[in-house]
């Protein structure tokens, strides 16, 4: 398999007369072809940012990028039109019709005219496509910006957030819509945060934070990797748990203790925590396994689980260094 | 050349486009009917009657002296002489030549005189609308997010921008050049039927024409400035903002200062002064305050000309400037 995107070492500071704020921190990233790729970060971690960069809307501090083999912002005019791109859900002159839109895109792109009908049937919008945009609602609009990404038929589709706005229906078109599109050797790049769809629809996720790589990898890996495999024990009696806490840490195991059982994690057999309570006249009345889903591994990765009590503010994550949220529910 | 359809296209399919084209085009025409409905051509009766009137006028005008240097003669030695000269032969004495038929005329269009300032007009009109258009066209796209989508497709922003004011620039070429070579003819036909064409030499007519060149000129710069500015701020109410700001600063703010400080030629800050000049060639500056006697002519005040080199000199300078700002931002800013 073929790089159709790389970016290695990617710098961006943002400078405004508030000050300076560092977006990405050398952040890495690879697509291999034929994928559809997740990006996933928490919000304001710097996913917007690193698609304008690569679609040369703004100038990065360093690092290198590639697209289809080829380095960009340099060779993106020759590379432009192979690459369909929505970036923040865009927005449209409202006064012209979605039809008008995509035909004046067509235009200045040298696609057929004829591919603007294609699409928009494609995203859901034929029949609406006389209407003004200015009158259409949120997930329109959105659908919209799909079918303009979709016009150039590109080998690389780089769709920032396209979930949002959408209604359940709409969600779920969209996976079809974007199954089908990898299926015919598209490459996909969609950056969200919603785990569940990039679970159910994407070969290979990147997770960001602050602006730095933080996992990579198709997504049984990422879970393989970053989630602990964690046992949920139960004991005969609730007053133990403290002591038997206390007794599996000694053991090398990390212990969460919750309000009638102990999340462990850390050990390499489950056995060991069976022999360590038995030793200690402790009897353990569950033991099961907790597979992590991909949205607790981003939490723990990302530093960005919620903590009781805690409001977390955007920037807190676990690259921060100031914030309190390393403790996620897990790990401690 | 397919962006340049696209740009063309998307300019032609504005409606604020249509809108303020087809308002000028309103205004227009009801300017070319007022003349045509104030103005009268010249009849032999028309003439005659004129002539009858500033006959009788300057007959009237004799009595009242003959009347006036009686009652000045009588008024002599009395109180009253104060209000007469010394001399009763100083009583105005009325000539013909005081009493024109020409001043007693219906106003009658003479081509040769008034045609250069409706092409001034035409002209002042046409590129307020320009300014407008051009800063609405790039302005709507910024901030509306069309350019950055725009900007996918076509990653070669001076590219982009330098089209874009191209297709902005062509259309206003043509309408400009449709509606003045319609003015020239609704006003000649006007001349036909309420005025005269008759003083008209070919040199006058090149003059016309050079001077509706010089109004395209206009035109265009005021066009280029408006897309130039909306474009620098991303915004239309930004160029609007800028024009208004110059409007109430420099217009009526430093002029009503400099001309409350008894500053000599403060119309020099008047954008009116220099549109001026550029469209008659020249403009002279008057200032009164001033006195350089001389036997023969009594006080000459001073003057100062502003010329259409400088003029236009001014208008090169603001374009470039305008111009070369919004492309120098295109080309380094971040778009976000
Ligand atoms: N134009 C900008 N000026 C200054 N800071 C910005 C700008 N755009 C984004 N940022 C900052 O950069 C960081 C990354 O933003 P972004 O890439 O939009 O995050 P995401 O898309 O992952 O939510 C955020 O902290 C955000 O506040
Ligand atoms: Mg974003």
């Amino acid at each position: 398999m073929s790089a159709v995107l790389e970016i290695a070492g990617l710098q961006k500071t943002y400078r405004s007369r508030k000050g300076v704020r560092k977006a990405l921190d050398g952040f890495d990233m690879v697509v291999e072809a034929g994928q559809v790729h997740g990006f996933l970060g928490p919000n304001g971690s710097g996913k917007t940012t690193t698609l304008r960069t690569l679609l040369g809307l703004i100038r990065p501090n360093g690092g290198r990028m590639s697209i289809l083999g080829r380095e960009v912002p340099q060779a993106l005019p020759e590379v432009a039109g192979s690459v369909g791109a929505i970036v923040e859900s865009p927005q449209f002159f409202g006064n012209f019709s979605a039809q008008d839109t995509l035909s004046l895109l067509a235009d200045a792109g040298g696609v057929p005219r004829t591919r603007v009908f294609e699409v928009l049937e494609l995203v859901g919008l034929r029949d609406r496509s006389k209407d003004r945009v200015k009158t259409y609602s949120l997930g329109m609009k959105q659908r919209l910006a799909v079918a303009s990404a979709l016009l150039k038929n590109p080998k690389l589709l780089i769709l920032d957030e396209p979930a949002n706005g959408l209604d359940p229906g709409g969600i779920r078109e969209m996976r079809g819509l974007m199954a089908g599109l990898a299926e015919s050797g598209m490459t996909v790049l969609l950056s969200s945060h919603i785990l569940g769809e990039i679970q159910l629809i994407c070969d290979s996720v990147t997770i960001i934070a602050a602006g730095r790589r933080v996992a990579a990898g198709s997504v049984a890996e990422v879970l393989a990797t970053h989630a602990s495999t964690s046992l949920r024990v139960r004991l005969e009696a609730v007053s133990d748990l403290t002591s038997s806490a206390a007794a599996l840490r000694d053991a090398g195991a990390q212990v969460v203790v919750e309000p009638d059982h102990l999340m462990v994690s850390g050990l390499a057999q489950p056995s060991a925590v069976t022999r360590t309570l038995a030793e200690r006249g402790v009897y353990v009345s569950e033991l099961s396994p907790v597979t992590a889903d991909l949205e607790s591994v981003f939490l723990e990765l990302t530093g960005t689980a919620p903590v009781q009590g805690e409001n977390r503010q955007v920037d807190q994550t676990v690259m921060s260094g100031t914030a309190p949220a390393q403790s996620g529910g897990w790990g401690r | 050349m397919s962006l340049y359809t696209a740009e063309t296209r998307r300019l032609g399919k504005r409606r604020f486009t249509k809108f303020l084209l087809g308002g000028v085009i309103l205004v227009l025409i009801a300017i070319a009917v007022g003349m045509f409905f104030t103005n009268e051509k010249n009849t032999p009766a028309t003439i005659a009657a004129a002539q009858a009137k500033a006959d009788s006028e300057f007959q009237a005008a004799v009595r009242q002296s003959a009347t006036d240097k009686q009652t000045c003669v009588a008024a002599q030695g009395t109180p009253d002489a104060s209000n007469w000269p010394t001399n009763c032969d100083d009583v105005y004495q009325p000539q013909t030549s005081d009493f024109q038929a020409a001043w007693y005329m219906p106003a009658t269009f003479d081509f040769r005189e008034q045609f250069p300032n409706m092409i001034t007009a035409l002209a002042a009109i046409v590129a307020v609308a320009a300014f407008v258009i051009g800063a609405s066209f790039v302005g709507a796209e910024w901030a509306s997010g069309g350019m950055m989508n725009l900007l996918l497709w076509r990653p070669r922003r001076l590219q982009v921008l330098s089209t874009k004011i191209g297709a902005l620039l062509s259309l206003l070429t043509g309408f400009t050049i449709v509606l003045m070579a319609a003015w020239t003819g609704v006003f000649a036909l006007i001349a036909n039927l309420r005025g005269s064409l008759d003083t008209m030499t070919s040199g006058a007519w090149q003059s016309i024409v050079l001077m509706e060149l010089r109004g395209l000129a206009l035109v265009l710069v005021a066009g280029a400035v408006g897309f130039g500015l909306a474009s620098i701020g991303r915004h239309t109410a930004v160029a609007m903002g800028v024009a208004v700001g110059v409007v109430v600063l420099l217009q009526f703010g430093l002029y009503i200062v400099l001309a409350m400080a008894n500053v000599r030629f403060a119309e020099v800050v008047l954008a009116t002064s220099w549109a001026t000049a550029w469209m008659d060639k020249t403009v002279t500056i008057t200032d009164w305050n001033s006195c350089n006697f001389s036997g023969n002519n009594g006080c000459e005040p001073n003057t100062l000309d502003l010329t259409w080199h400088a003029a236009g000199g001014g208008l090169i300078a603001l374009l470039v400037v305008v111009v070369g700002i919004a492309m120098w931002t295109m080309r380094s800013r971040d778009i976000t």
